[in-house]
């Protein structure tokens, strides 16, 4: 059967089970657009691309499933760059079709032509520029594939005009004809099973150990099976800032978030292990400080899907390339025979009163705000947490607030955590947290934003209110860049450039009427919990609570960055007693 | 640590538009010069052969072989060692030559049993191919009479036969 290769486009992407697209148009996609007015799947109309793409993340994020782009050519595609190298470092299964012009007119210099192949080939995990409408299904039956197997990732389909607006003889590819069309792509899933035993046995051996686990977890929907080898072996539990929640934080076996803003335990716990079991992780720099003086007496098993993670950074002792739950279940049965066998655990005892008694020497600590002070970040936060419905999915954006949400909120679910963690992309949250609503429409998601950060993307709470998508947001607004204050005020001898935004402007309130939300205003710490109240009551339109915070709080444990974990910054009385860590 | 070294890597990669320009993105993004590159289509249909040799630690090679390997059009790299692989590299020089000189530059050609292409009226074209090291000489001998113009081909690599010696890095199923 005859049909366009924009009428291809649309019902491949019905194939492939997509239920929402994150988009907006222009000439050289318009093709596209016109079968979209046909078809049952939703389109959502943002505001900038950007916003699409970090939209089509949250979506991902919360759902397991690809998010999905369309955009047009040139200013579209070059403004979706940022959400693509996001989701890249990220591992986000993501696929955007951008437009371009028309095979005729390539490499003229056309109205809105750009590389965009070329400019975004080291930003998708993949990419395509596909030359004939024929192509069309394969291209996208490959974009998906290539996105959700594997290490996922974004990938992107260049479609010129003329490939839309062509005919094709429509075809649908099997499984087998995309595999064999993809030689080159064959992930290790399995892992190889005498190294799993390698590692069961040092796991059984280790007087110290440690379970690292990072955003791989999630991504293998592995929780199940981490928790299962943690209570079976008795062995704590970091989860990196890619991790929060793949791991109770209510359970007794975890330690919460290690690295540069890590709690004292969780990095003290990976520094002095003599066992670190690398899940779905990868020694980011931001975990490990400085690279030589990282865990110096820890054995390594570092279980990865990429074997490009494997020695990237710290050289495994146990290398095991494949998918997170596959090899945790394998390691579970390798431990259950060998303990069957007769062999026994260490004794961990020792190890594990150490760490209860960093535990309860050092947690996190902020000073509450006397009456009359300003009101605390973390105070917010902790209110925030405490009236959140179950099933609540927070969205950060980078910062500050970002860190605080981290340390402050209290994961005990998988997918309830969305940040841009690789990246740090300012100006994820807002749009990220409209594709958690639209993948979790169920579920409330606060979205817990900076001042400076809101200001980039803010604009996408237009799109949530003419799409009836009521997210709330939480600006902890200190008026200030103020991560970047920090580092000036601690290594900067408090000389601060350029961080300094404004008190008086925007005035977030209005700014958040006149896009269609509620609007909430709180100073002080009496108005927190009414904010919150009514915050939460909203279930028709976005809200945004603009939260006065004192601007000199600092995000405590800290490591500067190049230095040692072993030189952690600790919060006021705790620095005292810092030999402790030991 | 650092054993900067020659390594020749042959890639067999799937011959789709843009495969080059993404393997050799992943050396400059990382500052790392090729020194010379071939690629032309290999025996299979569909598929071509990089030969790209690179200056390079170990431990950087390890790393950037894994990531050629995430390329989705890579099928397979090999990493050759010299003693247990045939190389070849193709040379043409045009070398001015007049008089005297042009029957030197002719014995010079014959010595390497190289060949004359074409003879001009102060300069002769000239090939030669064979292991890199022996155009090195070449091309220092003839230097001294004046290259006008020259063009080498970077080396070209398949494992020697019968002595699987080579490393394989690692295979991917074709
Ligand atoms: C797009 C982008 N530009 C710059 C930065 C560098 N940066 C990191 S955190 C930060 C400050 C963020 O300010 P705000 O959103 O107010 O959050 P706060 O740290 O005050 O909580 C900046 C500028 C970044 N991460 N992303
Ligand atoms: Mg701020």
């Amino acid at each position: 059967m005859k049909i366009t290769g924009a009428q291809a486009l649309i019902r491949a992407l019905e194939m492939e089970r997509v239920e929402t697209i994150f988009g907006l148009p222009g000439g050289c996609i318009l093709p596209a657009y016109d079968p979209l007015l046909d078809s049952p799947i939703r389109h959502i109309l943002v505001r900038h691309e950007q916003g699409a793409g970090h939209m089509a993340e949250g979506y991902a994020h919360v759902t397991g499933r690809p998010g999905v782009c369309l955009v047009t050519s040139g200013p579209a595609a070059t403004n979706m760059v940022t959400p693509l190298m996001d989701a890249y470092m990220d591992s986000i299964p993501m696929v955007c079709i951008t437009g371009q012009v028309p095979t005729t007119a390539i490499g003229t210099d056309a109205f809105q032509e750009c590389d965009t192949v070329g400019i975004t080939r080291s930003t998708t995990k993949h990419n395509e520029l596909v030359m004939t409408a024929q192509d069309l299904p394969m291209a996208v039956r490959q974009a998906f594939h290539i996105a959700t197997t594997g290490r996922p990732g974004p990938t992107l389909i260049d479609v010129p005009k003329d490939v839309l607006t062509n005919s094709m003889d429509w075809y649908w590819p099997s499984d087998e004809e995309v595999i064999d069309s993809l030689p080159g792509y064959r992930p290790t899933t399995k892992g190889d099973p005498a190294l799993i035993k390698e590692a069961a046995k040092l796991i059984l051996a280790s007087e110290r150990p440690v379970l690292y686990a990072g955003g791989g977890i999630l991504k293998a929907r592995a929780a199940e099976a981490l928790r299962e080898l943690a209570e079976l072996t008795g062995i704590h539990v970091v989860t990196t800032l890619m991790a929060r929640g793949a791991f109770p934080d209510d359970h007794p076996l975890c330690l919460g978030m290690p690295g540069m803003h890590g709690n004292a335990t969780a990095v003290t716990a990976m520094q002095r292990s003599d066992l670190l079991v690398a899940l779905g992780a990868r020694f980011d720099d931001r975990i490990t400080g400085k690279i030589p003086a990282f865990a110096p007496e820890a054995k390594v098993i570092h279980v990865d899907i990429d074997p490009a993670e494997q020695g990237k950074v710290r050289k495994p002792d146990v290398p095991i390339v494949g998918d997170c739950k596959l090899v945790i279940e394998e390691l579970i049965k390798a431990i259950k025979d060998l303990l069957q066998g007769g062999s026994t655990q260490a004794d961990i005892g020792a190890w594990k009163s150490r760490i209860s008694g960093w535990q309860e020497q050092f947690p996190l600590h902020y000073e509450p705000s006397e009456p009359g002070e300003a009101l605390k970040p973390q105070f917010c936060l902790e209110q925030l947490r405490d009236n959140a419905p179950e099933g609540t999915i927070l969205v950060s954006g980078v910062g500050q607030h970002q860190m605080w949400s981290s340390q402050y909120w209290k994961f005990n679910e998988p997918y309830t955590w969305v940040n841009s963690g690789g990246l740090g992309t300012m100006g994820f949250s807002v749009p990220a947290a409209i594709g958690a609503k639209v993948g979790q429409p169920d579920r409330t998601v606060w979205a817990v934003d900076g001042d400076g950060c809101f200001q980039m993307t803010a604009q996408e709470l237009v799109t949530a209110s003419v799409e009836r998508i009521p997210i709330k947001v939480a600006i902890l607004n200190n008026s200030y860049l103020g991560m970047v204050r920090q580092w000036q005020e601690m290594f900067y001898e408090e000389r601060y450039s350029e961080v300094y935004l404004s008190p008086e402007v925007p005035d977030f309130v209005k700014w958040a009427e006149a896009m269609g939300c509620v609007g909430i205003r709180v100073d002080s710490p009496e108005e927190v919990q009414p904010a919150i109240d009514k915050a939460n009551s909203v279930d028709d339109r976005p809200v945004v609570v603009d939260f006065r915070v004192d601007a000199r709080e600092k995000v405590f444990p800290m490591v500067p960055a190049g230095f040692s974990n072993d030189d952690l910054l600790l919060p006021g009385t705790q620095q005292a007693n810092r030999g402790a860590l030991k | 640590m650092s054993d900067i070294n020659h390594h020749i890597l042959s890639v067999l990669v799937q011959n789709r538009p843009g495969v080059l320009a993404r393997v050799s993105g992943l050396f400059a993004r990382r500052g790392y010069n090729i020194f010379s590159l071939a690629v032309a289509p290999a025996e299979q249909e569909g598929f071509s052969r990089i030969t790209i040799v690179v200056d390079l630690e170990s431990a950087s090679l390890e790393q950037i072989v894994k990531q050629l390997f995430k390329l989705i059009e890579v099928v397979k790299i090999s990493e050759l060692d010299p003693r247990s692989s045939v190389e070849r590299e193709l040379l043409l020089a045009t070398i001015s030559a007049t008089g005297d000189e042009r029957g030197q530059v002719v014995e010079l050609v014959n010595i390497f049993e190289g060949k004359i292409l074409a003879v001009g009226v102060d300069a002769i074209t000239v090939s030669l191919d064979g292991f890199p090291d022996k155009l090195d000489d070449f091309v220092e001998l003839l230097t001294e009479y004046g290259i006008v113009e020259m063009q080498r081909t970077g080396r070209v690599a398949l494992p020697k036969l019968q002595r699987h010696l080579e490393r394989q890095i690692e295979r991917k199923a074709t």
